[in-house]
């Protein structure tokens, strides 16, 4: 469990002033994963994307952190380069001997879609990094246009609703899944509205010795069409519904790390009522998709409650 | 029987390939990412070899695409270390984009590219459309006629794009000098070691007690002064290739500039090109001096920067010239080596010089000194008015309907 009275002492690395919107759970993500690493020296790489964008128009920067950004689908061949370097010039001994840690940061766009190549081989290759995808469920940036993390049935500017499509087609990609079959050390999903997870979440990547990677739920206002300051509620909507399931992979076991509150699984129409991408889903003449989406959602709930040998919460 | 220039040298029968691995090897860089591709992967297969064998210190990333390479390449380099990889064609034009990053974020890498055509059709033999493609993206780029320019070359690289900031590439031409083994003289690990000295970053992700943001966002107001500062860089870089060139002939013994010439001095009919067809050149020249004609070649080293004042400089007094290119820039006009060496005439007002533009050699095709000495023969007749220069640019050895 993490202290949080103890955490907030220490500096932060990652500063205001920067151009993210209000209610973005971006900015609260790089933020938590920082103070996650404590005094630990880090380094920071991000793909394209919302938080860079936002947290690096120069001449200014929002990280005290070394930070660096090359291109949109690279975030983790990225870090795999300045690991490299670290183990090369620490066994030359051209830099001193001691721990820096190498964290990634891509939203789901350029992980799930452009970037899943670069993640991929970097997973494989077994650099010791953290890999955060702050995941938003579209390329917000560019301005909500549809990804393979975009829920079923959402509507995005590439998977409008209009009158013979009702949002996105396909359901979601489970990318968590994908990355724990590379079998790493440790993979994980979280949210942003329970900072103690998260945090713990983080420091437990930190501290294996290998490929990581954290797949955390963060809401984009304006894409999802909620209000700002209900971000954190949102998330938690999504635990509470079992879109989201929030669980960690340790060395291939499974187990989940957060339930719904108070052990009742509410319905998705809970999750979509408060977000205008979902909105037609609710309409009596999508009440058939609606019905297949929450079969979709019933189906992978026991998938993962089996893989982490939970009783299934119905 | 040939001998060693430098005191210290030993002669070797090595391919391009060999020998761009040989110089990896002595210059030890801390981190090589790389993919293999036809006619590069070579490269990377020797060099991996030093690394299991643990002849080298380097931490070798075996990336998943070419993509991934210069991307790991280009971040090694950030955080502090000297950074290089080989490629070609198809896995070069897959890591465009970051070609024109690495440039722009003005660091330092080495790549050794094998020059070879691009799909489509898919072909995996010698022309230089790979690295004529990416001519703007602000990279060094020195061209190699054989395997000894491509060890020399590499090894000043270092030193040059160190000096100047910019990414370079060394090629040579795809099979024919990659995977053709010639006598070349190879110098040893202490002195190539000494030549290219340490690397010394003015700044790297590493060093975390003083960070620094890299690959910012910039609007309007920055973005054009900074690729200002990149375009100059390469206007600065001209004399940084020089100096060392000069400090590598003072070391080493063999001579290098931006081009070589090949009996100019008096010459009235001339042939530009770039590569192994140079070789072919010179025999056919040396043929038809005997019969005393008086041509001549420039063989074009140094690309990019352009050696534009001092290419005119030298072409002014000739008659008629051709320039050879092994790519084509399907503009249905002129291909690039051409339309570089005339805009440096016109600029320099250079304008009696007839210049002929011919494209040759795609896709591995074949020149000969048959070729060649047509090529002359033409120029022969332009330069005495009794043919004209074509208004665009013209083929050699292919099949037209």
């Amino acid at each position: 469990m993490a202290n949080l009275k103890e955490l907030s002492k220490n500096a932060e690395r990652v500063t205001g002033g920067h151009r993210l919107c209000a209610g973005c759970g971006a900015g609260v993500v790089a933020r938590q994963t920082l103070i996650a690493a404590e005094n630990m020296p880090v380094v920071v790489v991000s793909a394209t994307g919302c938080l860079e964008v936002s947290t690096s128009v120069f001449p200014y920067t929002a990280w005290k952190t070394p930070f660096f950004h090359s291109a949109f689908e690279n975030s983790a061949a990225t870090c795999s380069g300045v690991e490299a370097a670290y183990k090369s010039l620490i066994r030359q001994g051209k830099i001193k001997d001691e721990p820096i840690r190498f964290i990634a940061f891509g939203g789901d766009g350029g992980t799930y879609d452009i970037g899943l190549q670069s993640l991929s081989g970097a997973m494989e290759r077994g650099h010791r990094m953290l890999y955060v995808c702050y995941n938003n469920e579209a390329y917000m940036n560019t301005g909500i246009q549809r990804s393979s993390a975009t829920p079923q049935g959402a509507s995005a500017t590439t998977s409008p609703v209009g009158k013979v499509k009702q949002g996105k087609e396909q359901p979601k990609k489970d990318l968590t899944a994908i990355i724990a079959a590379h079998n790493v050390p440790y993979a994980a999903q979280a949210i942003i509205g329970d900072f103690n997870d998260y945090i713990t979440k983080v420091q437990k990547a930190l501290n294996t010795d290998g490929p990581t990677f954290i797949n955390v739920l963060t809401p984009c206002r304006l894409g999802w069409g909620c209000k700002p300051e209900d971000s954190m509620e949102m998330v938690r909507l999504a635990v509470d519904t079992c879109i989201w399931p929030v669980y960690e992979v340790v060395n291939g076991k499974y187990k989940m790390t957060k339930k719904p509150r108070g052990g009742k699984k509410l319905p998705v129409g809970e999750f979509f009522k408060y977000q205008s991408r979902f909105k037609h889903l609710l309409k009596p003449q999508n009440a058939e998709l609606l019905a297949n989406i929450q079969a979709d959602v019933d189906a992978k709930w026991e998938k993962i409650c089996n893989l982490c040998g939970e009783e299934v919460i119905k | 029987m040939v001998k060693p220039i430098f005191s210290k040298g030993k002669i070797v029968a090595k391919t391009g390939n060999e020998m761009m691995a040989e110089a990896m090897r002595q210059i030890a860089p801390d981190v090589v990412a790389a993919y293999p591709i036809t006619p590069a992967t070579e490269i990377v297969q020797i060099f991996s070899q030093f690394v299991a064998d643990g002849k080298v210190p380097t931490e070798f990333v075996a990336v998943e695409s070419e993509h991934s390479a210069m991307s790991a390449t280009i971040a090694a380099s950030v955080a502090g270390a000297r950074a290089m990889t080989g490629t070609s064609s198809q896995g070069f034009a897959l890591m465009w984009e970051m070609l024109y990053i690495a440039a722009g974020l003005r660091l330092p890498i080495v790549m050794a590219e094998v020059n070879r055509a691009l799909s489509a059709p898919i072909n995996i033999h010698g022309d230089q459309s790979d690295t004529m493609g990416a001519r703007d993206a602000g990279w060094i780029q020195i061209y190699s006629e054989d395997p000894q320019e491509a060890y020399d070359n590499m090894i000043q690289s270092v030193r040059i794009a160190e000096a100047a900031k910019l990414p370079t590439m060394v090629t040579t031409d795809g099979f024919i000098i990659s995977h053709c083994m010639a006598a070349a003289e190879v110098y040893p690990d202490e002195d190539v070691k000494e030549f290219v000295g340490t690397y010394k970053p003015e700044r790297y992700l590493l060093d975390y007690k003083k960070p620094f943001t890299l690959g910012s966002i910039e609007m309007q107001d920055y973005y054009f002064e900074h690729r200002y500062q990149l375009a100059q860089a390469q206007r600065d870089a001209k004399k940084i290739i020089l100096d060392i060139a000069k400090e590598f002939k003072n070391k080493f013994g063999r001579e290098y500039g931006f081009y070589e010439k090949y009996k100019m001095d008096d010459a009235e009919v001339a042939i530009v090109t770039i590569g192994s067809a140079a070789g072919t050149t010179k025999a056919v020249i040396n043929e038809l001096r005997e019969k005393g004609i008086k041509a001549g070649l420039i063989k074009i080293r140094v690309f990019r920067p352009f050696p534009a004042d001092e290419i005119a400089k030298d072409l002014a007094n000739v008659k008629a010239l051709a320039v050879l290119d092994r790519a084509d820039s399907c503009a249905g006009t002129f291909a690039p080596v051409y339309s570089d060496v005339v805009a440096a005439m016109y600029a320099n007002g250079v304008t009696g010089p007839k210049a002929e533009n011919y494209v040759y050699g795609l896709g591995g095709r074949e020149i000969d000194m048959t070729h060649i000495a047509d090529v002359f023969k033409h120029l022969d007749e332009v330069a005495k008015g009794k043919a004209q220069a074509s208004k665009t640019v013209e083929y050699i050895n292919v099949r037209i309907k």
